[in-house]
This record gives C-alpha cells, structure tokens and sequence, in this order.
C-alpha cells in the first residue's frame, strides 16, 4: 500500500516538476508548483509527519501559490492570464542539471549507511514533540525566525512602496 | 520497506535538478523564482525523510524553519521583481542591469 502511494506520489511530483520548468504559460508554471507541492505534502504523510504536511498544505502551498500568482498579475502590462515563460539555452542546462542529478544518485545510492538506515518507530505525539522542540532546543532560532519575519516584512514594504520618500 | 530512505533522497534529488534547470533556462524573474520554490521543496522533503530514519523530531522543526525561510526569501524576491517592473517595466532578467558596478 505503501509502495503503491509513493510511487503514484513520486511520478505526480516528477510530472509537475518538469510542468514548472517546460510550463509556456507563466500562470501554468504556478499552478503546476501548487501540484508539486501538494504531492509532496502526501509524501510528508507517508513519512508520518503528519503536522508538516498540514504546514506545507494550509500555509505553505496557499501563501507562496497566492504570492506568486500575485507576483504574476503585478508585472504584466496586459491584462489577461497568458503571461509568456520564454526558455533559452535548453541544451546546456539539460546537460548540467542532468549531470548534477546523476553525481547526486551515484552518491546516494552508493554510500551504504543510507542503505542501513530503518525507518524509527513513529511517535503518535509529534506535533507536542514539535513544539517541545521549538521553545527549548531551537528557542534561539525561533526567536531569530520572528526577527527575520518582521524584517522582512518591513524590507518588501519598503522596495514595493509606490512613493519616494 | 522497499521504499526507504534512499527512495525518498533519490526522488528530492531528482526534484532538485529539475529546479536547477528552471533556473538556468528562464529569462523571466518569477519563473526564476518558481524554481527555487521547486528546489527548496526538494530540500524540505530530504529533511523530513531524514527525521522519519533517525531519533527525535529535529528534522521536522529543521523542516519548519526552512519553510518560513523560503516564504521570507519569496517576500522579499516578489518585491524585489515589482520594483524592476517599476523601474524598467520588464521583469526579464536580462535587462536588470541597474546595479552593475
């Protein structure tokens, strides 16, 4: 059962993959990452980190699809949702990415401790785990994760501002 | 379990190098960034794949930052391409040649 959802959630991430970088339309391209992104959301249940997925599903996928689709109908001069994603330079760059994948598969597959590794008993808890995890072990860096937030909250306010000051 | 941790490694690396090559073929600054978006994506699912094969939840809240760091990055980069479309009225990247020295 396992096997059987992995492998139909593995082809529709790949599939939507290659959508986002072959996509013509630009809004097409979005929406092909909203696939991947999903699809990987199943995958983070299928590892039983069933608070991730609800992360990556309720925010993640909702505030960067919106965002972008936003980015998109900002910076088109005319209205309407075929928005051109011209590609150049296809050979070389199917080259070097293909070679960086393969390094990375000969790498991966060839080191045996990965090929040990058993997958831990799952925690039924792990969402309590997780905010353990936050305000003790990580506090210093959820503390700096707000920082970042406001700041750049106020650094995308600043560049996007209409006005000069 | 036929799939283990090098299926799942196997698959984010494959996820990866799709995104590198969205980067290196588009022209337009939001495709760019819709790659990235691939590639961080790949990264968080290593994460995760990581936490489920070792002990405690590291790699989950390891995952979590990593998310609000890529919708910060997204931020700031949507901004960052508004602005160029202010300034040139484009957002091919070719033509962001403002800040050359």
């Amino acid at each position: 059962m396992n096997a059987i959802a992995f492998i139909a959630l593995a082809a529709t991430q790949v599939f939507a993959g290659l959508g986002v970088v072959r996509a013509k339309n630009l809004v097409h391209s979005v929406f092909w990452l909203a696939a991947a992104l999903i699809a990987t959301a199943g995958l983070y249940l299928l590892l039983h980190a069933a608070f991730i997925a609800m992360v990556q599903l309720v925010l993640y996928t909702g505030g960067v699809i919106t965002l972008m689709l936003f980015g998109v109908m900002l910076t088109q001069r005319e209205s309407g949702t075929k928005v051109p994603n011209e590609a150049h330079r296809e050979v070389p760059a199917a080259l070097g990415a293909s070679l960086l994948a393969g390094t990375m598969l000969t790498a991966i597959w060839s080191t045996p401790d990965l090929a040990e590794r058993e997958a831990v008993a799952n925690v039924a808890t792990d969402s309590l785990l997780i905010g353990q995890g936050f305000l003790s072990e990580q506090l210093l860096a959820f503390e700096l994760l707000s920082v970042l937030l406001l700041a750049a909250m106020i650094g995308a306010i600043v560049l996007a501002r209409r006005t000069d000051p | 379990m036929i799939f283990g941790l090098q299926a799942y490694l196997s698959l984010a690396a494959i996820l990866f190098c799709t995104g590198v090559y969205g980067v290196l073929v588009h022209r337009n600054a939001v495709g760019v960034l819709v790659s990235v978006e691939l590639m961080a994506n790949a990264v968080n699912l290593n994460l995760v794949a990581f936490s489920r094969h070792a002990e405690g939840v590291g790699g989950q809240v390891f995952a979590l930052i990593a998310m609000a760091l890529t919708v910060v990055e997204v931020v700031v980069a949507l901004a960052i391409v508004v602005l160029l479309y202010r300034t040139t009225k484009d957002i091919a990247l070719d033509g962001a040649r403002e800040m050359k020295g």
